[in-house]
Order: structure tokens, then C-alpha cells, then sequence
């Protein structure tokens, strides 16, 4: 009894180190990637070509989900707001809950399944097969060469796609408002344009999809440099990248959300 | 892939982005009517503002002419003090009414100018002497309750003689 006590003990501490362990782990692993980062300005195509991965080849899902995030907010508010005959405030519904909330946080998680996972995979990959010991032993620094332009390259995709997302789903939700269930195009676009505020709702949703865009390209890139050089290490880790990204940012947005709303009032 | 390409690829998605950033801000948000350009301000005393808030817009006619700048309570007169910042393309006599209105039943309040005749106009700095609180609706209620109780007592006591 009193060993399968301190067994249990023993369990929970040794977790508890190890969280800690690897979440300063993690933390040191940000700052050398920051300071090794002088290099991917001066070299900055090798942060193009990674902009153009995890940017450019992530447009097509975002757009298209986007597109449909915002006819099914369009169809739902609008059956929703005719009960209190106001269907002319489906366009501010769209506006607000895409600029706010959905275009960061949608983009955030879909950006975690399209490009974190390449990302950890990639990295895991070059650990396993060595060729991340091979830069070292030709005096290349990995982190200044592999991890600091994927870093870059997803904390200016993010944003960028945030944007993207939330004009598409704007777009969307005006397709279904206004050809398809009959909504006056001019309040539509007047009820949106006085209810949307820039600074409160525009540029707090810009700050939302960067802060996602650094938390989902860090834990992607962690993952992927700490990963066990296996096969099975990769595919954990590459798991583990989709959990934390999406737990991270949901987090996250709260956090953000309960500081915007507490500022803005 | 070749490397111009992908300049080009990653040149169009980051134009993308940006052309959709500003989109946001002028097509859903409000970057283009929220300017007013160059203003000047009057003050405006109140004994009640009701919900009030800075940045509310300032109407004459039911246009937008102004914003509400800055608010703040007098310790001395015990009434709070509204700055209001007009555009400097709209004059008002110096006996126009700033009063409190409410868009609608439930909507935000905001305040309404109403132009009077007097030939002088306002200037910077000055303050508006004639001004109409806020309605408090608890207020209206406690006032209709009060009066329809004290008319059902006379009623009752002319029932009685």
C-alpha cells in the first residue's frame, strides 16, 4: 500500500518535471531560433521558399473553407435574425464573428494541419536520417538554416491568411445574404460598415492571427527538432504538433479575447 | 521548382494579403467614415448622461458631425462635463440645444444638436448653455407609477366624499 503510494508520487512527479523540462526546453529552443534569425534576413530567399510551402500551398484550403465558413454563417444568422425581423444585420453578424474570432482561429487550426504537420515532419525527418548532424559537422548552425526562415515564413503567412480568410468568408456570407436569400445590398454593407469597429475588431483579430501564427510555428517546429529520430517518434510527434497547436490557440484566443473585450470597453 | 517562380508565387500571395487587409478595413470596417478630418471643440454640462459613451458619434439632422471626445465629472457643479468634437465644416449658433438621444429603444446613445437662430456661431473652447439630459427610462417608469398612483387616490377619496 504505502509503495503503491510513493510509486503514484513518484509517476506524478517525474511527469510534472517533465512537462516542465521540455516546456523550458521549448522556451530556450524560441530564443536560439530568434537569435539565429539574423541570418534568414540576409539570406532572405531561403525564408521565400518557405513562405511559398507554407503560404502559397495553404491558399486553396483556406479560401474554400473559408468561402463555405461564410455561406454557413450567412445562412444561419439569417434564419436566426428573421425571427426578430432583423435579417439586415446578417452582414454584421458575418463581419464581427469572422473578423473577431473564426478568421484567426480557423486559420490558425487549419494552418496547424497543413503546414505544422509538414513542418514537424520535415524536421523530424532531417533529424532522423542526420542530416541536421551533418550541417553541424560542416560548421552550418540547423537552427540558423532549417529552424529560424520556417519560423519567419509562418509568422508572415499567418496574418496574411488570416486576412485572406476573413475577406473570403465576408464574400461568402455576402453570396448567400444577398443573390440567394433576397437581402438589400445596401444594407448589407452599411449595417456592416457601422458595426465593425478598426481598431477593435480589425487590427485585435491582425494581433490574434500573429500571436496564433508564432504559437503554431513554434510547437511545429519544437516538435519536429525534438522528436525521437524514429519513424514512430516522427508520427508522435507529428500528432502531438496538431493537439498543442489546436489547444494553444484555442487557449490562447481566450486569453486574447478576455483583453481585447476588457480594453476595448 | 525554379526560384523566380516562386518569388513570383510568394510576391502575388503576400500582394493578396495585404490588398485583403485593406480591403477589411475600408469595404467591412469603418476606417473610411471614421475620420472626421479637422475638428473643433465645444463642452457641453449635463446633470445626467445616461450610458453615454466617448467616441459616440454627434448628430445634427440625423448626419454625423462630430464625436463625442472626452467625458468627465465636475466635482464642483456635480455635473459631467462632455467634450464634443465637431467638424469644422459644420457652424452652429450659439443657442443650439445638445441634447441626449437614444437610436431607436435599445441602441446606443448619442448626442443631438439642434440649431437655434442666434447670428453668432460657435467657436473653439466655448460651451453650450442650453442642454437636455439623457432619459433615464427607471426614471419615466417611477414617474408614471407615482403619478397614476397618486390619481387613483384622489379618484378614491372623491369616490369617499
Amino acid at each position: 500500500m504505502f509503495k503503491y503510494v510513493i510509486n503514484l508520487l513518484r509517476g506524478i512527479g517525474h511527469r510534472v518535471i517533465d512537462r516542465v523540462w521540455r516546456l523550458g526546453f521549448a522556451t530556450r529552443f524560441f530564443l536560439t531560433a530568434l537569435s539565429c534569425s539574423g541570418d534568414s534576413f540576409r539570406r532572405f530567399h531561403l525564408v521565400i521558399k518557405e513562405i511559398y510551402f507554407t503560404g502559397v500551398l495553404s491558399l486553396i484550403i483556406i479560401l474554400v473553407s473559408a468561402l463555405f465558413v461564410g455561406m454557413v454563417l450567412g445562412l444561419q444568422g439569417y434564419n436566426t435574425l428573421q425571427k426578430y425581423g432583423s435579417s439586415e444585420a446578417v452582414g454584421v453578424l458575418v463581419a464581427l464573428s469572422l473578423v473577431r474570432e473564426l478568421g484567426p482561429v480557423v486559420t490558425a487550426l487549419l494552418f496547424a494541419g497543413r503546414a505544422g504537420t509538414a513542418i514537424t515532419a520535415e524536421i523530424g525527418l532531417m533529424k532522423a536520417t542526420e542530416q541536421l548532424s551533418a550541417m553541424e559537422m560542416m560548421a552550418v548552425n540547423p537552427v540558423a538554416r532549417v529552424v529560424a526562415p520556417r519560423f519567419w515564413a509562418g509568422v508572415i503567412s499567418m496574418p496574411l491568411l488570416a486576412a485572406l480568410f476573413s475577406l473570403t468568408g465576408v464574400f461568402g456570407g455576402y453570396l448567400v445574404a444577398v443573390p440567394l436569400l433576397g437581402i438589400d445590398d445596401g444594407a448589407f454593407w452599411s449595417q456592416m460598415q457601422a458595426n465593425v469597429d478598426f481598431h477593435e475588431d480589425i487590427v485585435n483579430g491582425v494581433i490574434k492571427s500573429l500571436v496564433f501564427g508564432v504559437a503554431c510555428t513554434v510547437i511545429a517546429l519544437f516538435e519536429g527538432y525534438d522528436a525521437p529520430p524514429t519513424a514512430e517518434g516522427v508520427s508522435r510527434a507529428t500528432t502531438r504538433t496538431v493537439v498543442n497547436s489546436s489547444l494553444a490557440v484555442l487557449g490562447l484566443d481566450f486569453v486574447l479575447t478576455s483583453f481585447m473585450i476588457h480594453g476595448g470597453s | 521548382m525554379e526560384r523566380a517562380t516562386i518569388d513570383l508565387w510568394v510576391g502575388i500571395f503576400v500582394t493578396m494579403g495585404i490588398a485583403a487587409f485593406l480591403a477589411l478595413a475600408m469595404k467591412v470596417g469603418n476606417l473610411t467614415s471614421a475620420n472626421l478630418g479637422a475638428t473643433y471643440s465645444i463642452q457641453a454640462a449635463y446633470e445626467n448622461i445616461g450610458g453615454l459613451k466617448v467616441r459616440a458619434p454627434v448628430k445634427s439632422a440625423g448626419v454625423v458631425v462630430g464625436r463625442v471626445a472626452s467625458i468627465r465629472f465636475d466635482d464642483k457643479t456635480y455635473e459631467a462635463l462632455v467634450t464634443l468634437d465637431i467638424d469644422t465644416r459644420y457652424q452652429f449658433p450659439k443657442d443650439t440645444i445638445a441634447g441626449i438621444y437614444t437610436a431607436g429603444l435599445l441602441g446606443e446613445q448619442y448626442v443631438g444638436l439642434e440649431a437655434g437662430g442666434d447670428p453668432k456661431m460657435f467657436a473653439s473652447g466655448d460651451k453650450i448653455g442650453k442642454t437636455q439630459d439623457a432619459v433615464v427610462l427607471e426614471k419615466l417608469i417611477s414617474q408614471f407609477l407615482y403619478s397614476k398612483a397618486s390619481d387613483s387616490d384622489s379618484k378614491d377619496k372623491a369616490k369617499a366624499e
